[in-house]
């Protein structure tokens, strides 16, 4: 039977990421405090030094992520956050995470832009910039809730897929979420799966470590136990040595994709709402799905046959869910708070089979049920 | 249509906004046990400017987090009043600090100098906010008095325990002392939560 170690408590977004982040086993954050991101660094400044580990307020969030990636090599999970000021200086080193192949978490709470913009708005605008924010051709994992409870879960998952694979991985909350506080209840003895990273098993003069392997994941040693080598942010062959060697280079730069695409279906979370017969889809992420899921529970109760589908993965882009609603309803509207990132995406992958619309809102308000209510009946 | 009960505190940064909604939230959600929602929106400044807390109480899971149409507004000055009163349903209820709230455009509203009572009877003009969580406790349906305390004891620093227990005392008893808002019967085409 249930124990009574059930805790419902109060939680803000970003509090469900701290909880989230300790339960995945994070022992390292370092950060730079940054609007709407900071209760984050603020709870595990308190919470990291109580299980042994590790906080640091770095100097700017360069350094930040910086410090990240070398505490994630001596072995330890690790993660930052910021919001999109913050982001932008991460670019370069998210970029050396990604080839050299250190797991780690960045959470971006996402506020109005360009530049400081809107410090206190939610905005839904960073969706490209995860995804190709770094510079050169490169997978990437991108993360989004709408609840709190998926703050607190997808933390999780953000932690498994990044010592899966390798990969640092993006967490994208926007500003209404990380702020929002909803009950949640955390079982303190719940069956949470936890992924560790592969050490190696061979001595450690045999190690070679960027050697691929069937699932392109190399076994990572922690620095400092005695598996001596190189890491460097220079495209290098499988000890870890820069190369331009094109035949290394090729396969090095494939088997980083590789990693991803061929475990496409592991990455794939979201939430079907009265999809299955739905002639009007709306496909949304974030904060504007709770408008979504209001504005179909509305349409039904008028009889329009409304369904949502919401991604919790952003990237890689779940484009075999989305084409299903493409193919199935006669019209898909895409809400959401930007002038139309991911609604590229689905008229990329769209050949034509549905009409699609676009909300876009960029005032640094959320997305209302009515407003997407109002779009369905001009259009549907 | 499930229940549900959009609440909306407001004034200017500082006043405590949003640890308000935070508690209430507490309040309903933890100690009464329902579903809620505590959202907020406040200005890049660290006080003065416009801050609003909302609270959207509901029997099951909530999906739209913001306030719609509103069943409780607080005012805890002009301007949030000025703003918001018109969010208000036909039967909502407005509560009022009557200390900086000087013109109220509705009649139907409960006035009570929330900043006066800290300021005079609890000689800390802080509490304010939980004065008004008293009054909220007593005027309307959303939240029990046992709840609410237990919250409010639950959220502040320790050693100030008295003082806010004191300071909610002191806002139920003012509300105690209203006189009931009675609203006309409404038929049952307007009760439509979504226009």
């Amino acid at each position: 039977m249930k124990k009574k170690a059930l805790k419902e408590l109060l939680l803000q977004g970003n509090e469900a990421v701290v909880e989230g982040a300790l339960r995945a086993g994070c022992r390292f954050f370092a950060g730079y405090p940054i609007t709407p991101a900071t209760e984050i660094s603020e709870q595990l400044s308190v919470r990291l030094p109580q299980v042994d580990g590790t906080f640091i307020q770095m100097e700017d969030e360069i350094a930040s992520l910086g410090a990240v990636i070398g505490a994630s090599l001596a072995g330890v999970k690790s993660m930052t956050a910021t919001s999109g000021p913050g982001f932008s200086l991460m670019q370069e080193n998210l970029g050396f995470a990604i080839i050299a192949e250190v797991p780690c978490v960045i959470v971006n709470a996402m506020r109005g832009g360009p530049s400081t913009g809107l410090p206190t708005s939610p905005a839904q605008s960073d969706v490209m910039q995860a995804r190709w924010g770094t510079h050169g051709d490169h997978p990437i994992i991108v993360l989004c809730p709408s609840t709190v409870r998926e703050c607190f879960d997808l933390t999780i998952k953000a932690f498994n897929y990044s010592e899966k694979y390798r990969i640092p991985v993006i967490l994208l909350i926007d500003e209404v979420v990380a702020h929002m506080r909803e009950k949640i209840t955390i079982a303190d003895d719940e069956t949470i799966d936890i992924v560790n990273r592969v050490k190696p098993t061979v001595p450690p003069e045999w190690y070679i470590p960027f050697e691929d392997t069937p699932r392109g994941v190399p076994p990572m040693a922690d620095f400092g136990e005695g598996y001596r080598y190189h890491v460097t942010g220079l495209t290098h062959d499988v000890r870890g040595f820069p190369t331009s060697r094109p035949d290394e280079v090729d396969a090095f730069i494939r088997r980083l994709f590789r990693k991803v695409s061929q475990n496409f279906a592991d990455f794939q979370i979201g939430e079907h709402y009265h999809i299955d017969d739905a002639e009007v889809a709306i496909i949304a992420y974030g904060c504007v799905a709770r408008s979504a899921r209001r504005a179909v529970a509305d349409c039904r109760d008028k009889g329009i046959k409304a369904g949502m589908l919401k991604l919790n993965t952003i990237w890689p882009f779940m484009r075999t869910d989305v084409e299903k609603v493409l193919r199935q309803a006669k019209v898909v509207i895409v809400p959401e708070m930007n002038m139309g990132q991911i609604s590229r995406e689905v008229k990329r992958v769209n050949k034509g089979s549905a009409k699609i619309f676009t909300i876009n809102r960029v005032d640094g308000t959320i997305i209302t049920p009515q407003e997407i209510m109002g779009r369905i009946k001009e259009v549907f | 249509m499930a229940f549900r009960y959009d609440i909306r505190l407001s004034g200017s940064g500082g006043q405590g906004i949003i640890l308000m909604g935070i508690i209430l939230a507490e309040a309903i959600g933890i100690y009464d046990g329902r579903y809620v929602a505590q959202t907020q929106s406040y200005g890049p400044e660290a006080r003065g400017g416009s801050s609003k807390a909302e609270v959207v109480v509901s029997d099951r899971q909530i999906d739209y987090p913001k306030a719609l149409q509103l069943d409780l507004l607080v005012a805890m000055n002009q301007k949030s009043c000025d703003d918001y009163y018109m969010d208000l349903k036909p039967d909502g209820i407005l509560i009022v600090d009557s200390t900086l709230v000087r013109q109220v455009p509705v009649s139907r509203a409960y006035r009570i100098p929330f900043t006066r009572i800290a300021r005079e009877e609890l000689n800390r003009e802080m509490v304010a906010n939980i004065v008004g969580l008293g009054a909220i406790a007593r005027l309307t349906p959303i939240v029990s008095a046992k709840a609410i305390e237990s919250a409010v004891l639950g959220r502040v620093p320790k050693g100030t325990e008295k003082l806010n227990r004191d300071a909610l005392q002191a806002g139920m008893k003012a509300a105690q002392k209203m006189k009931k808002i009675k609203f006309p019967e409404m038929t049952s085409e307007l009760v439509d939560e979504d226009t």
